[in-house]
């Protein structure tokens, strides 16, 4: 990065962190600092619930399995836009009904004081984790590459959210989500742009999409039922159905961006807004991954993405520096020879009725496989020289071609659009946290202290900061799994499914009461992470983390029922109030 | 006891030019899903 590069990233960050900061400053009423002003319209709503869910790790790490894996990732979205139809029709209502601040204070209201704890207590727990990994993400990659400090990394992008999340609640988040959001949204376009712009001469982007394809990586829905598989049109459909609706309907991040604004009408627009653009949206991030494969296909690539790692093996010692190089010389050697398999591909299938396309087709992916292959030994001599060296490169893919192929003020803006995205789902976290913590925990446990509003919204300030400094405390200590994505949607699969079950139950169940969903979401939630502790012991439990939002889910409505049943009370206490 | 509270009627107009109730919005939303994982079926087809 050079000093055009950091006027722009500065700016734009700091820029937008102190206009919100500023802007927000005198929010000293509870309602709007919790759920933001009232006159928030669907827009604002549509973008900060886009920005609550897209993480600095969608943009980094969706490229990285495009380009690894395909586009089969998108079919993790498709339970999404049902789910969003569901939570307009059924939880908005009641919860714009009731005037909740939290969806855990529904819980308190439809059953009792221990269910609405236990709610808030897995919500806590579980986006208490994740805000770790989500301020992590972004600043372990970008500290390799950029060669920045990792602690001061973490710990400026994490004090910048807190001082405006903190000063101006949930107004501030929705406010700079919006700038942050359309930060994202330019530098994503220019870089798909100029991608596009990069491929070589003569290859345009219909040629590198049928390149793409023929190399599997355009394989969008997959109609297998093999439960081994980790993404299909039935995982998507089902599994996803369920982590979006409790992800939407139940994670108070989400639920405190579309229970605001002027009227009903504005949060169901707002949720139909994600509902339609979502899986767009997602589509285009993993076709940039997998035409990132092609023009690497024609560009010098290196064997290892993550180049500082393999650097650093490399030169541990003689014996390191002379295998690696042998590996990259064979690596480059191949990519020569796939280069001319894929030209004799194209032209193959340009010419009419060639009887030579199949047999060109057949020795590229032969040569594609012959790459893969020097890859996979590329990381196998990395983790036999170092067993704890990182050997997964792909959410370095991304972040690489950024920082080579694009021009100086532009790698600004797109390292900017990476900071954007990790202060804007974490504003939304850290102001999740605080109002959970301040409505459902400490006015429980205080309850003289509810009628004094400026005593709340000092209580939320404090909370908002002391989930900030754990989130950075965490960060900076704690160690993550190497797909970062995957490891946020694996920490809430492990606990949305249980959340979701007690909503269900409360919505639709109305016979079940507080003590029948308390015992089953315990019980459930104790089979749940035995599912996934138990995974590695027992190949039959080895199933894609999205059905445990299924599982859990329906072991809790069951057991809420059987329990129900067993406890002989016929009617719900309903405590509203 | 009190009754749990029902949701708001679904019949209410969304102001939405085009949709007189939001059952009409949701099945909107409802058939672009459709129709876009129709188009990312023929997408991989095209160009498997």
């Amino acid at each position: 990065m050079n000093p055009l590069d950091w006027i722009v990233l500065l700016v734009t960050m700091v820029g937008i962190a102190a206009y919100g900061a500023w802007h927000t400053r005198h929010t000293d009423h509870l309602d709007t600092y919790l759920k933001g002003s009232k006159t928030t319209r669907w827009g604002t709503i549509g973008i900060s619930v886009m920005a609550t869910q897209a993480s600095a790790i969608t943009f980094l790490s969706i490229p990285g399995q495009g380009f690894e894996s395909g586009i089969g990732f998108v079919q993790n979205y498709f339970g999404l836009p049902l789910a969003l139809i569901i939570v307009c029709a059924v939880f908005l209502p009641i919860y714009r009904q009731l005037g909740v601040y939290t969806a855990y204070e529904y819980l308190g209201r439809r059953f009792d004081a221990k269910t609405r704890l236990l709610g808030a207590g897995l919500f806590l727990l579980q986006r208490g984790l994740a805000a770790g990994v989500t301020i992590y993400a972004p600043a372990i990659i970008l500290a390799t590459v950029l060669g920045w400090r990792l602690d001061l990394t973490i710990i400026g992008t994490g004090l910048l959210v807190i001082i405006y999340t903190v000063t101006g609640g949930s107004e501030a988040v929705s406010l700079t989500q919006k700038w942050q959001m359309g930060i994202i949204f330019g530098g994503m376009l220019t870089a798909f742009v100029i991608l596009v712009a990069r491929l070589p001469p003569g290859l345009g982007l219909g040629d590198a999409t049928h390149i793409a394809g023929a190399m599997g990586k355009l394989q969008a829905v997959d109609f297998s039922i093999n439960p081994d598989k980790r993404y299909t049109l039935w995982t998507g459909l089902f599994g996803g159905l369920f982590l979006s609706l409790s992800y939407f309907g139940t994670d108070q991040s989400q639920v405190q961006r579309y229970i605001g604004g002027a009227a009903l009408r504005e949060g169901r627009l707002g949720l139909m807004f994600n509902a339609l653009l979502k899986i767009p949206m997602q589509f285009s991030i993993l076709l940039l991954g997998a035409l990132l494969f092609v023009f690497y296909q024609f560009q010098p690539a290196p064997v290892f993405f993550n180049r500082v790692e393999w650097q650093q093996h490399a030169s541990a010692s003689r014996a390191n520096a002379i295998l690696f190089r042998a590996i990259e010389v064979k690596h480059t050697t191949l990519q020569a020879a796939q280069q001319d398999t894929i030209r004799a591909w194209l032209a193959a299938r340009k010419q009419p009725d060639s009887a030579a396309e199949p047999a060109a087709r057949a020795a590229m992916l032969q040569a594609e496989s012959a790459t893969e292959a020097v890859h996979a030994e590329a990381r196998a001599a990395l983790e036999a020289v170092d067993p704890l060296a990182k050997t997964r490169d792909s959410d370095y893919v991304f972040i690489g071609f950024i920082l080579d192929q694009l021009p100086h003020g532009v790698i600004g803006l797109l390292i900017a659009v990476m900071i954007a995205a990790a202060l804007g789902s974490k504003a939304s976290e850290l102001n999740a946290l605080g109002t959970t913590t301040t409505i459902d925990l400490w006015r429980q446990f205080r309850p003289l202290a509810a009628h004094d509003e400026a005593r709340n919204v000092r209580a939320a300030k404090w909370f908002t900061a002391f989930w900030g400094v754990v989130a950075i405390a965490f960060a900076l200590f704690a160690g993550f799994a190497e797909n970062l994505i995957e490891a946020i949607n694996i920490i809430g699969s492990i606990f949305y499914g249980v959340m979701l079950g007690i909503f269900l139950v409360a919505f639709f169940l109305k016979r079940v009461g507080g003590t029948a969903v308390f015992c089953a979401a315990v019980i459930s939630q104790t089979l749940i992470f035995a599912l996934y502790l138990l995974r590695h012991h027992f190949p039959v439990l080895d199933i894609s983390y999205l059905w445990y939002n299924l599982i859990g889910c329906a072991a809790c409505v069951l057991l809420g029922l059987l329990f129900q049943a067993g406890l002989g009370i016929t009617t719900t206490e309903v405590n509203i109030g | 006891m009190k009754p749990a509270p029902a949701p708001t009627p679904d019949d209410a107009s969304p102001g939405v030019p085009g949709f007189r109730t939001w059952r009409g919005v949701y099945l909107f939303v409802f058939a672009c899903f459709v129709l876009v994982v129709v188009l990312l079926a023929v997408f991989s087809r095209l160009f498997a």
